[in-house]
């Protein structure tokens, strides 16, 4: 009964990634290819932080400190110590995964506004040392010189070739998620999510799997603060600090929880509209808080709760004018 | 070791009070909605911002803050009613998804009608400072403090002595024993959302002087006050104000004897040092879940 569950998923992964693949060629310039390697190291993230959120009913209002220690790890250790790429990546993932194990523990003990406040806090504790080790990170103005991405001899100079990367890892990332989401383990997580007594009656260590849920979408995010490091090849406190948490949480939220193509689409949506909004100018800003706003109140299941209710609306609309 | 600590303690209690007046907003949303309003300190920089503009259009100072507050009450008032109220029944985690629109519409707007420059409010009564106990006080401190006093009192007797205050608190015990015995609910989250408007709008005029205001002030004074409530035990009105108090000692003394750099930081250590070691805050009373 498992292999056809399994190999639904890869189908659908394969498919996103195709799709992704198609994306260049209806573009018009090489701006609309950044926003969109940066839509999809968003979508890395939200993609993990629904797991933790939408799947597993974690509140993270820290998630870019992840992202962050990730961006400055590789950083450090490629200019600093002049590592070679791959190992400063390694780093950077690690960093982030091992960080959030130290955190875990005490941390998913809290509930609800509790754990928001405590993750809330770690956040900012960790953007303000971003912020004020200047030494190590250069401070406020940023990290300038990290090397774009080289592997395997291979250096992805082009945007074109980063975007294929991205497309590449993200459909993996999202392999996985879908993948997870249907093991026994994703099963422990949405029980855990519906009721921690139920679940821990039925056998369910709820301290470790919160914590590996926990780990793992902190290592998402270390991973698309890796990439975000070697594509921009430059980095400033202002991207890792509680804006950026929060939008992340939007994200989740207006793609729907518990939905990982909606993390994705609430992902693309979220850094595409910014960008959007540019020709309004100064009044880009109201735009965006009444487009939030609003998508919330007229969509309170998220942009994939939307679209599967306007599915089954226009089949039986379908079926009315068949019958 | 301790020189400078009079000073550290005064310049705490009064950022302190206004963590505290800021967390006392947040209380009040919380206990008769449930929602945490993460547009809070957007109501503290109105109080500010609409207080200097008033007075620099011509208002008399006294006139322009109250103006200012009674203006920030009814975009507190208009929230609830236009973006709070439409949204019952969705999960909780959508209205915190709209408050924190609201605040990015209410920054937009601050940022187009009054500018991005900081602005200054002058102190109400004069900068001489008083010399006391060893540390400069600057008048307005004593402002913040007297003010924080009054509305503290004033909120006591109005949950104590007025029908309305009753019903609120019967709101936030039990919504639907307080809907059986005939009291509107969704007035009284209109009434705690204008109230939040109120002294959060307070607190940004009587901190203005002080610490100086521009639009996108709201954000770090409302994670602030957000982190006064959860350290006093969220739902406790007095906790909050106390919460805010030990935030402000702690920060001012972070700043003086290890470093201003770290000062944000030096409060939020300690807050999440406590969560941990209790849960649910100083004055907050351990949850029973229900299964």
């Amino acid at each position: 009964m498992k292999r056809p569950v399994i190999g639904q998923s890869v189908v659908q992964a394969g498919l996103f990634l195709l799709l992704l693949l198609a994306v260049p060629a209806a573009l018009p310039n090489e701006y609309y290819l950044s926003i969109c390697i940066l839509g999809s190291l968003n979508a890395v993230i939200a993609v993990g932080l629904n797991l933790l959120m939408g799947y597993a009913g974690q509140v993270s209002l820290g998630h870019a400190a992840f992202y962050g220690l990730g961006a400055y790890a590789t950083a450090i250790a490629t200019t600093r110590f002049g590592l070679p790429i791959p190992v400063g990546m390694a780093a950077g993932v690690t960093l982030a995964a091992a960080v959030a194990w130290i955190v875990a523990a005490p941390t998913l003990r809290l509930k609800g506004n509790y754990l928001a406040m405590a993750t809330l806090g770690f956040g900012i504790i960790i953007s303000i040392v971003f912020n004020e080790a200047v030494d190590l990170t250069g401070g406020p103005s940023g990290y300038v010189g990290i090397p774009r991405l080289a592997l395997f001899g291979y250096t992805f100079e082009s945007d074109r070739s980063y975007y294929t990367l991205m497309a590449v890892v993200l459909a993996l990332v999202v392999l996985v998620a879908l993948h997870l989401m249907k093991s026994r383990t994703g099963r422990a997580l949405r029980a855990l999510h519906v009721s921690e007594k139920a679940a821990s009656s039925l056998g369910i260590d709820i301290a470790a799997h919160k914590r590996f849920v926990f780990v793992l979408s902190a290592a998402l995010a270390g991973l698309a603060g890796v990439l975000y490091a070697h594509y921009l090849s430059f980095i400033a406190p202002a991207s890792f600090g509680f804006s950026f948490s929060v939008q992340l949480v939007v994200m989740v939220v207006l793609g729907g929880m518990a939905s990982v193509w909606g993390s994705v689409a609430g992902a693309f949506f979220l850094t595409a509209l910014p960008e959007a909004l540019r020709e309004f100018e100064d009044i880009d800003i109201l735009v965006y808080g009444a487009i939030l706003v609003l998508t919330i109140m007229f969509l309170p299941d998220g942009l994939a709760g939307g679209l599967k209710r306007l599915g089954r609306k226009l089949r039986r609309v379908g079926v009315d004018h068949a019958g | 070791m301790f020189a400078g600590a009079p000073q550290y303690i005064v310049s705490g209690l009064t950022q302190g009070a206004a963590y505290g007046l800021i967390g006392l907003g947040f209380t009040m949303i919380f206990n008769t909605t449930g929602i945490i309003n993460f547009a809070q300190g957007e109501f503290v920089m109105l109080g500010g911002m609409l207080s200097v503009c008033l007075s620099v259009a011509g208002l008399p100072l006294p006139l322009a803050i109250v103006a200012a507050c009674l203006a920030t009450a009814v975009i507190g008032g208009l929230m609830e009613r236009l973006a709070i109220r439409p949204l019952a029944g969705a999960p909780p985690v959508n209205a915190v998804i709209i408050t924190i629109g609201v605040s990015i519409l209410l920054r937009g707007g601050a940022m187009l009608a009054f500018g991005k420059d900081t602005l200054a409010l002058p102190a109400f009564s004069g900068v001489k400072p008083i010399l006391a106990f060893g540390a400069a006080i600057q008048p307005q401190s004593l402002w913040v403090l007297a003010v924080t006093l009054a509305l503290l009192a004033a909120l006591k007797l109005f949950f104590t002595a007025t029908i309305q205050g009753k019903a609120m608190l019967a709101c936030a015990c039990q919504k639907k024993a307080a809907s059986l015995v005939g009291i509107s609910v969704a007035r009284m989250a209109l009434l705690s959302f204008a109230i939040s408007g109120l002294i959060g709008a307070t607190a940004g005029a009587i901190l203005a002087p002080i610490t100086m205001t521009a639009y996108d002030v709201g954000m770090m004074l409302g994670l602030k006050g957000f982190a006064a409530c959860i350290l006093g035990g969220l739902g406790n009105p007095f906790g909050a104000a106390a919460g805010g108090l030990i935030l402000g000692i702690l920060e001012s003394f972070g700043a003086g004897y290890v470093s201003s750099g770290y000062k944000d930081a030096f409060a939020f250590i300690v807050l999440l040092l406590l969560l941990f070691v209790k849960p649910s805050g100083l004055f907050g009373k351990a949850g029973v879940e229900r299964v």
